[in-house]
């Protein structure tokens, strides 16, 4: 019997040490039946990509609440990519200003969650997008 | 050969993490990967870590990782996290005290939830560990929290078996004797930094003491299971039997890490030159195909039986017509489980 359960993982990359945000996120997706891998504080985008791949998680959620994530963004994604993980989706959560969605989506982003979004939608985006990728 | 297993083969790590994926979720593609793997399995040590929740596994695990490597040994680790009980999720956090590692290709951590569904959880740790060990690894570490059966039947799966203590949980060796104790090939008094540490040392080797072979005739158990040991010339005794050690140890200052390592060693050195490793490995298969043929047979019986009959059996129970066992007898004489 095949039992697939979405796993996420749910990375803070860079130096700001507020991981409030990240941690109520992972528990409202564990409290939505997902898996979550939760990686800590502080993480380089080596080490967020690395884990992705041996995680094999459906997603990878980024929590940047130091306004650095037109920098960081583009490296993680570069490290996932260099590990053959161009298909694995990334979301970006935090202190991201409206105007630069379009920028992080050009990098590669598939979802921009920022202040007053709700853990609802958060957990709606990924179930919709693990659904698609499971049906694709 | 699939392409997966071929690629794994090669040393893909792409292909090793896709593989414990398919193995975790019981894929349509697991058994034939499986199939092709076993072959190239039997090389590693699988090391089982288990004790209570805040004892320090993930650290100990993190130095064990650490030794291993400086060693020149490659470690792949297992971390198995609880699901929980109302949605079904997890988080896996184990991770996080192991993050040190991340660059080097030599280790590869996966972090599994238990999610609790019949059996499922020993079946894909067992296959996991092939996995790993059939991408060449020479150390399995598998790390659960010890705190029932299920987390019994992972470790079991293991070849030397550390169960972790913290001192300050004294108290507890009541509650721990009559289960994870006894599975244990090697018992790690973990935080010994703290104080308290002595005592819980003298407690763990009084529990030992008592369980301790007498001259005329012995009981070892090993892995769960008990076996006699027939009467051996008292010079013999002592290489014949294995003594669980305690070690203390102090992962954040790396202390008594060379002694655990010893001692994992000593324990692999003990079971191949005393010839029990095969015996033990039957005994382990046996298990093995016993709880694979269950999960099968209950597989067929469930894919056998429309939903509508077990639903109405459901009725029956609750309404008093029929008793659970009589129930049960129904199902196994109507369907006959062919598929």
């Amino acid at each position: 019997m095949t039992t697939r359960t979405a796993r996420v993982l749910i990375a803070k990359p860079g130096l700001d040490g507020h991981d409030r945000g990240a941690k109520v996120i992972a528990r409202a997706l564990r409290d939505a039946g997902m898996e979550v891998i939760y990686t800590g504080l502080r993480q380089t985008p080596d080490m967020i990509a690395e884990a992705a791949l041996q995680e094999d998680v459906d997603v990878v959620g980024l929590s940047i609440l130091s306004g650095a994530h037109l920098t960081l963004v583009p490296r993680v994604r570069e490290a996932m990519d260099a590990r053959d993980l161009k298909d694995m989706p990334m979301l970006v959560g935090g202190i991201i200003p409206d105007e630069d969605k379009p920028a992080l989506e050009k990098m590669g982003v598939t979802g921009v969650f920022g202040p007053g979004t709700s853990t609802d939608e958060i957990r709606d985006f990924i179930l919709k997008i693990v659904a698609e990728k499971r049906s694709g | 050969m699939t392409d997966w297993a071929k690629s794994l083969l090669e040393g893909s790590r792409r292909a090793l993490s896709r593989i414990l994926t398919f193995i975790e979720n019981n894929e349509a593609s697991a058994p034939a990967l499986m199939a092709a793997l076993y072959p190239h399995t039997g090389k590693a040590w699988v090391v089982g870590i288990t004790g209570a929740p805040g004892t320090g596994k993930s650290s100990l695990v993190n130095v064990l990782i650490k030794a291993y490597r400086a060693q020149g040994r490659t470690v792949g680790v297992i971390a198995v996290d609880p699901s929980s009980p109302f949605s079904g999720g997890a988080i896996l956090g184990d991770r996080v005290r192991m993050e040190e590692h991340s660059g080097d290709p030599g280790v590869f951590i996966r972090s599994m939830a238990a999610r609790g569904n019949l059996g499922g959880l020993s079946r894909a740790t067992r296959d996991a560990i092939r996995v790993f060990d059939a991408a060449g690894f020479d150390m399995i570490l598998v790390e659960t929290v010890g705190a029932g059966q299920n987390e019994v039947d992972i470790v079991r799966a293991a070849q030397t078996i550390i169960v972790v203590e913290a001192p300050g949980m004294g108290d507890d060796v009541q509650a721990i004797k009559a289960g994870i104790l006894e599975i244990a090939d090697i018992l790690v008094v973990n935080k010994a930094d703290r104080p308290g540490a002595a005592q819980t040392v003298r407690g763990l080797k009084a529990m030992l003491e008592l369980g301790h072979p007498s001259s005329k005739e012995s009981l070892i158990s090993h892995h769960g299971r008990l076996t006699e040991v027939p009467v051996l010339p008292a010079t013999n005794t002592h290489e014949a039997i294995w003594l669980p050690p305690v070690i203390q140890t102090a992962s954040l200052e790396q202390k008594g890490i060379a002694e655990l390592i010893t001692q994992i060693e000593a324990h692999r050195t003990f079971l191949t030159d005393n010839g029990k490793t095969a015996a033990i490995q039957d005994r382990a298969i046996e298990l093995e195909l016993y709880e694979r043929l269950q999960a099968s047979l209950l597989q067929r019986m469930i894919r056998a039986t429309p939903p509508a009959q077990v639903l109405d059996l459901v009725r029956r129970v609750r309404q008093r017509e029929i008793d659970p066992q009589s129930a049960v007898e129904t199902l196994l004489t109507q369907n006959d489980g062919q598929p």
